[in-house]
């Protein structure tokens, strides 16, 4: 009980500092916020594979890219209005995650990982080469917002409810019946059928929710930079949200978010400082998963955890060392030395 | 057997199975009734693991046909004849390590369930799942480690949630595979006690490399030797028969 409140608490206090930032960052960073959270979105539709399901996708950048895509021509080369190519963009992820899923929920492992990455090439290729619909390098600009969103800090609120809404629905999809039988997936495949579980259907369900949640981060991308290029779809955007996942700690989904605000905050904040930011950022890296090697939300826990014990043994040397000290300008009788206490951690 | 297929539970015909160049299973022809307590016995590397792949679905027969509570299912993937109330354990322990036994419990008793797909809320703990699960786990005596990881139990434990994962969906056939592999003599006579106990109305084919185990339990005998049926017959007919005689003093 106590635990569910100090998650209660601890969800509370973050949407309280998420939504300060506007009052306190420079509209910058509070344009980097909105990344963060998009990014941070489409890095827990791939937490769902990679974390719960056991699937890691290398190629969901394309399917984020489909949905920015289809915003990007429905309402910069059409002037079709949002309420249109918004839900439209959406629709056009679903679809190409339905056929994407179908081919590659079929294998698993290595293999899974190689089909989604040419799927997400063949994105990357038809952005390139298509042309008319595409604009090829040139992309697609002018991309506007709706009136009520123009500001970095009111866009930024449309997106941090999205982030919650959609968050607080990953979160109950992983903790559903369904989600549990993902989760089975990953721990032994190969005990599912015997217990009456179609694997692939379920994994293709997986692949379906994940592709819908990268489609809606995907059409809020598609807003929030109002221009949508080849670079959007790529391979290293792909890399990028598994490596989020990997960082923040998969297997959590809030982990996702971690891993977006590490990256995306190290890559627009150090480059201001250093051309060698890549370095910096390699390193980072290799120090997250070093020492903490199951991501920065375990880690972090880990390491709040570990203060705690920390402050209360040092309470405990504490009440050790008071009797010692204190005797002589006490005026306690000298049957009454305070017995030292051990405090539990908690 | 075409005549018996409505009553039989099980009917293998001329079922056999090829790994390259190696027949582990040579034209085994089988009916088990139900409500039958049957036990397969052979030596090492016979083929009765890979016979109840054949029955499960988790290997492709080479030729032959398996028949289902009269339905030929030879062509009908894994979950389906599980859903048709096949159950199975393996000899090796194949349990869901990062989950709790109840969750172990819980994935499988709701695998023929529509609320499977449901994706809205987590599922209620007075439901009919939760309290299947319950039941089983008073069953197999795991009731007092519901909340521990399925990796944290001893083998013995992790061998009785084998037998609760099997039991959760509610087979009418249940196959196991050598149930007492790894454990102490006083742990197995636990757990033979425990099958012992399984309700009549469910029909079990048991493997079992320990003839006394075997022949205590099962109402007939089936001796699997290179991958052939070389007999078949009651416990009693079958410690006494010669061939099945000199393969277990010959093997061992
Ligand atoms: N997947 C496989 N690929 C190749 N050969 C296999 C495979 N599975 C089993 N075999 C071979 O088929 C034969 C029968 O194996 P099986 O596991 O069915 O024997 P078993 O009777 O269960 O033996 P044990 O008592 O040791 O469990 C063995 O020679 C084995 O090596
Ligand atoms: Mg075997």
């Amino acid at each position: 009980m106590s635990i569910r409140w100090r998650k209660r608490a601890g969800i509370a206090l973050a949407l309280l500092a998420g939504a300060a930032i506007p009052y306190v960052a420079p509209p910058v960073y509070v344009n980097l916020a909105s990344e963060i959270l998009i990014f941070g979105l489409l890095a827990m539709s791939i937490d769902l594979l990679l974390g719960y399901t056991g699937l890691v996708p290398l190629g969901h950048a394309a399917i984020f890219g489909v949905a920015a895509y289809v915003v990007a021509y429905l309402n910069a080369r059409m002037g079709l209005s949002h309420t249109v190519a918004i839900p439209a963009g959406i629709l056009g992820a679903l679809i190409v995650s339905g056929v994407f899923g179908l081919l590659a929920v079929r294998t698993a492992g290595l293999y899974f990982m190689l089909i989604t990455l040419a799927e997400g090439m063949l994105v990357w290729g038809l952005a390139y080469r298509w042309t008319s619909v595409t604009g090829s390098e040139n992309g697609i600009g002018g991309i506007t917002r709706p009136e009520f969103l123009i500001l970095p800090w009111q866009f930024y609120y449309a997106v941090l409810v999205l982030f919650a809404v959609c968050a607080w629905m990953l979160h109950r999809i992983a903790h559903s019946p369904f989600g549990l039988t993902l989760r089975g997936i990953r721990d032994n495949e190969a005990r599912m059928p015997m217990l009456g579980y179609n694997v692939t259907l379920h994994k293709f369900l997986a692949f379906l929710i994940s592709g819908g949640f990268a489609g809606i981060a995907g059409a809020a991308y598609a807003l929030y930079n109002r221009f949508v290029s080849p670079a959007t779809v790529e391979f290293a955007r792909s890399a990028e949200g598994v490596l989020m996942v990997i960082l923040g700690g998969s297997g959590t989904l809030i982990g996702a978010l971690l891993g977006s605000g590490l990256i995306l905050l190290t890559r627009n904040v150090i480059s201001l400082y250093t051309d060698r930011w890549l370095i910096v950022m390699g390193t980072l890296f290799v120090l997250v998963i070093l020492f903490m090697p199951d991501g920065l939300l375990r880690g972090l826990e880990r390491g709040v955890h570990r203060l705690r014990v920390a402050v209360s043994h040092l309470r405990f040397l504490g009440s050790l060392l008071r009797p010692i000290r204190s005797p002589t300008t006490a005026k306690e009788p000298a049957g009454e030395v305070p017995v030292p206490t051990r405090h539990e951690t908690p | 057997m075409q005549g018996r297929a409505d009553v039989a539970v099980l009917v293998l015909d001329q079922v056999s199975r090829d790994f390259g160049g190696l027949r582990a299973v040579d034209r085994v022809s089988l009916q088990v009734a139900r409500g039958e307590r049957r036990a397969i016995i052979g030596p090492n590397g016979a083929g009765k693991t890979t016979l109840f792949n054949l029955i499960t679905g988790e290997l492709a027969v080479t030729s032959g046909r398996v028949f289902l509570f009269g339905q030929d299912v030879t062509a009908l993937p894994t979950q389906r004849r599980a859903a048709l109330g096949l159950g199975r354990t393996y000899q090796i322990t194949r349990i869901f390590p990062t989950f709790t036994v109840r969750e172990n419990v819980l994935l499988a008793a709701m695998g023929l369930q529509p609320i499977k797909f449901a994706l809205h809320r987590p599922l209620l703990s007075n439901g009919p799942i939760w309290r299947r699960t319950d039941e089983v786990l008073e069953r197999v005596g795991l009731t007092h480690r519901a909340e521990t990881p399925a990796r944290a139990l001893s083998h013995g434990e992790q061998r009785q949630l084998e037998l609760a994962i099997a039991l959760a969906g509610d087979p009418r056939l249940l196959l196991l595979d050598e149930p007492g592999a790894g454990l102490s003599p006083v742990e197995r006579q636990l757990l033979y006690a425990l099958i012992q106990s399984l309700p009549r109305t469910l029909t079990v084919i048991l493997i079992e490399h320990d003839m006394d185990l075997a022949l205590g339990l099962a109402d007939r005998v089936t001796c699997l030797h290179y991958g052939r049926v070389i007999a078949e017959d009651t416990p009693d007919c079958i410690s006494k028969n010669e061939m099945v005689q000199q393969i277990y003093l010959g093997s061992g």
